[in-house]
């Protein structure tokens, strides 16, 4: 029973190396989409830095461990893969938390316990057993990026709104005139759940609206087709 | 001594609730509230499963990761992780029943980041055995008043009229920062101390 990878997904077709890559960043989100690792997302994300720097220190953890769980991925059993990984991905997640503190402690003093954390975050856990547990090492890795740059999007966006709205700054510098007067409470515990909850809503308005347009279109067809393909026959017909 | 104790249960339950103003454990807070009993037991759940971490950290802290602290959050997964497993098996021997009650939600406790989170403050902050214990029992009981809070609108929220783009997750969130602020309250309390 050593070494038998996990079954694939029957009835799905192969990816290519560019859908890998491209999958993270927009239609399967982890943050926007997925929703996983909701806790960084709203812990974190008071100011656009926090965001970039909690977004590069989860890339650094999940392609490395993406890269080292499809390199063994044909040695460890199947009945001890989870353990295995979250084994590699604490390991990483270790030596994020020794490389912050040396190289950006102002950042690693902002994210606190939320480094260590990361071993909790579901996106890496279901990276590993989703994908790279069944893919080769150079397709996991473009996985990782993917995911990894799609998790940086979610969290400097809702970064943004926050940082906008409750400090009216961009990355430290002023966007909004001085004169507004910021919402400090964007910057506290509830704007977390609420600038979360007002992309997700966007989103969803978004999605909608395309939806609603796409249904309009299709009913423009269904009634002009008849007509159009009974024109030339009327021609004929005169 | 005393005043200590209830300084860090107060302030582990409210002024810091785990997950309304810490932002830990909101996998379950999000997706296991559809109802008030369910979310009852899993918090008391997690109140179990917390001590059993608090008592783990301290062992750890005490005679392992002295010598070591670069394998601290290893040591911690890896400790946890088997903890729960075996306090499941035992349940399962000793009491079919409480297993029943519990047994789905052990699983997903494992995984919640307000577990793992514990170990590290406690750490952190240097608690003795019986301050994390106190900072273990707080930290459930908040989850507990947290989720049961959370399912208590959300089974009203059932028969309300939510505007489709907001039905789901997002609704929840609104709800959720409306309940953290409420938990902002609580900050002054500490203050006096």
């Amino acid at each position: 029973m050593r070494g038998v990878p996990p079954p694939e997904i029957p009835g799905r077709r192969r990816s290519t190396a560019t859908e890998d890559l491209l999958r993270g960043i927009w239609k399967e989100n982890p943050t926007l989409v997925m929703l996983l690792g909701m806790c960084p997302t709203m812990a974190i994300t008071g100011s656009v830095r926090n965001s970039i720097a909690m977004g590069v220190t989860t890339a650094f953890v999940l392609i490395l461990s993406s890269i080292t769980v499809s390199t063994v991925r044909n040695v460890v059993r199947h009945e001890v893969r989870v353990a295995t990984y979250i084994l590699i991905i604490a390991t990483y997640v270790q030596l994020a938390d020794i490389l912050t503190a040396a190289l950006i402690p102002d950042a690693h003093k902002a994210l606190g316990a939320f480094i260590p954390l990361i071993v909790g975050n579901c996106l890496l856990l279901g990276r590993q057993e989703a994908f790279s547990s069944r893919n080769t090492v150079w397709r996991s890795a473009l996985d990782g990026i993917g995911m990894s740059a799609g998790f940086t999007l979610g969290l400097t966006t809702v970064g943004t709104i926050r940082e906008i709205l409750g400090g009216g700054t961009w990355l430290g510098i002023r966007v909004l005139p001085a004169a507004f007067e910021p919402w400090v409470i964007m910057k506290l515990p509830p704007g977390g759940f609420f600038g979360f909850g007002l992309v997700l809503l966007a989103l969803a308005w978004y999605y909608d609206l395309k939806k609603r347009r796409a249904a309009v279109q299709a009913a423009i067809a269904t009634v002009t087709a008849p007509a159009r393909e009974r024109a030339p026959a009327l021609e004929r017909a005169r | 001594m005393i005043k200590t104790h209830v300084g860090i249960l107060l302030s582990a339950m409210l002024v810091n609730n785990f997950t309304l103003v810490m932002f830990l454990g909101l996998c379950s807070f999000l997706g296991v509230t559809n109802k008030v009993s369910t979310a009852v037991r899993l918090g008391l759940a997690d109140t179990f499963v917390l001590l059993i971490t608090s008592i783990s950290a301290s062992i750890l802290n005490r005679w392992v990761l002295n010598s070591a602290p670069y394998l601290r959050i290893v040591a911690f997964i890896i400790v946890i992780a088997s903890m729960v497993q075996i306090t499941e098996m035992a349940i399962r021997k000793w009491s079919p029943t409480l297993f029943r009650e519990l047994g789905i939600y052990l699983p997903l406790i494992t995984t919640n980041c307000a577990i793992l989170a514990l170990a590290i403050f406690q750490t952190n902050r240097g608690y003795t055995f019986g301050e994390g214990l106190t900072f273990a029992v707080g930290a459930g009981l908040g989850l507990t008043l947290a989720l049961t809070l959370m399912a208590s609108v959300r089974e009203k929220l059932e028969v309300a009229d939510v505007p489709a783009i907001a039905r789901g997750t997002a609704i929840v969130l609104i709800i959720a920062s409306g309940l953290s602020m409420a938990f902002m309250g609580f900050a002054g309390l500490m203050s006096g101390s």
